[in-house]
């Protein structure tokens, strides 16, 4: 049962953070929606897991891993981001 | 089961909140909370695992880098690019964003029963690694090759984070220099801190190979208790043109790569281990993958070098 609560919250985060990349315009807000939208997915990827849970382990460990190797990637890739924007706001002066 | 929804529901309005967020400072606020509730949720998932990173890299190192972004882009930070959506729009957007999380709702309730699973394969193939956390398992060993190609994935962040030097930095030091806090709370955890966060992310990356933790929330702490004293004025990040530098954020991956191939010789298939040595030779990429890891972590969120300026 818990595990469809978040699922159900993974997928109003993916909402949550779309409409975040669509509306904003500020680019840190944008990135930052980017982000929320990552995690919903990660967590609907994470229920995935639990539900497979078996054989004495509480979750099925290889979507685990991949999530888990997920936020190390989405970090990096916000830092690239982060390095864009603070190029654009330094050309922009 | 009412923990769950209360928790869901925080979640939500964090998530809400810091995408509606009028500045971007409060967006960055709401954005760390989030992190951290996000982490709970995954301790209920049943994933310690994903839980640790979720708060160290999700909410803490980001958490850092966002901030650290806002107040360097200043009143940039909340200047439009262009100009917003007109309320007609934005109503459609909504409308569009909310389909898209019934649809994905719809598919999580409709999932198929039983639920396909790993779980079995792992639990009986962990033996041979010689490891009793079933994550780390799949990280270094079944799927060893994802994780060595995330490992070269922060080496390229790195590269291209750097490319983004202003004219005249590529070579000088990474990130914006930090003043000096002589007093204060920053100041006395920037002293404090660090031994005893070595001691505890050296336990973390120790004891992941049987219980929940590993190299990707060692090198997370790790990257922390060196963004600390930098962030407080007391250390000065070597300049990025030092070989020992750039020799520190490959090594983790060029050693996987020499083990990897070292399978390919001696067991015939690349990152294949040999019966007996798996763990040994796991313990000893992670070592070395942690260190690696936690210098590009915190060169990523020191940001590209800036040019020298007289002091």
């Amino acid at each position: 049962m818990s595990a469809t609560i978040f699922g159900l919250l993974g997928a109003a985060l993916v909402g949550i953070g779309l409409f975040g990349m669509l509306v904003r315009v500020s680019g840190v807000l944008r990135l930052l929606s980017f982000n929320v939208l990552g995690g919903g997915i990660f967590l609907v990827f994470g229920v995935v897991a639990r539900r497979g849970a078996g054989a004495g382990l509480a979750g099925d460990p290889v979507p685990q891993a991949l999530v888990l190797t997920g936020i190390v990637v989405a970090f990096a890739a916000t830092t690239l981001a982060v390095a864009l924007l603070l190029r654009l706001g330094r050309d922009g002066e | 089961m009412i923990a769950d929804l209360l928790l869901a529901a925080a979640i939500a309005a964090v998530a809400t909140g810091s995408v509606l967020a009028r500045r971007a400072f409060t967006a960055v606020a709401l954005f760390i909370a989030y992190g951290l509730l996000l982490s709970l949720a995954w301790v209920r998932l049943a994933a310690p695992d994903v839980a640790m990173t979720e708060a160290a890299i999700g909410a803490g190192l980001s958490g850092v880098l966002l901030l650290g972004a806002v107040r360097r882009l200043g009143p940039h930070a909340d200047a439009p690019a262009n100009l917003p959506p007109g309320l007609l729009l934005t109503a459609l957007i909504g409308i569009g964003c909310a389909g898209v999380a019934a649809a994905l709702g719809a598919a999580i309730l409709w999932l198929p029963e039983p639920a396909p699973t790993l779980a079995p394969q792992v639990a009986a193939a962990l033996p041979t690694t010689g490891l009793g956390n079933a994550v780390t398992g799949v990280l270094m060993s079944f799927r060893g090759l994802d994780t060595l190609l995330e490992a070269a994935v922060v080496v390229l962040a790195v590269i291209a984070v750097w490319s983004l030097a202003p004219d005249g930095g590529w070579g000088s030091a990474p990130g914006a220099r930090q003043p000096v806090v002589g007093r204060g709370p920053l100041s006395l955890l920037a002293r404090m801190l660090p031994p005893i966060g070595i001691v505890v992310a050296a336990h973390i990356l120790w004891v992941g190979a049987d219980a929940p933790g590993g190299k990707f929330q060692a090198a997370a702490i790790l990257a922390a208790m060196w963004l600390l004293p930098w962030l407080a004025g007391l250390a000065t990040p070597p300049r990025i043109a030092a070989p020992w530098l750039r020799m520190a954020v490959v090594a983790g991956p060029v050693l996987f790569i020499v083990v990897g191939l070292a399978g390919a010789a001696v067991e015939g298939a690349f990152l294949a281990y040999p019966p007996g040595w798996a763990k040994p030779l796991i313990k000893s990429i992670e070592v070395v993958l942690t260190a690696s890891i936690a210098v590009a972590l915190a060169l990523l969120v020191m940001g590209p070098p800036e040019p020298d300026a007289p002091r």
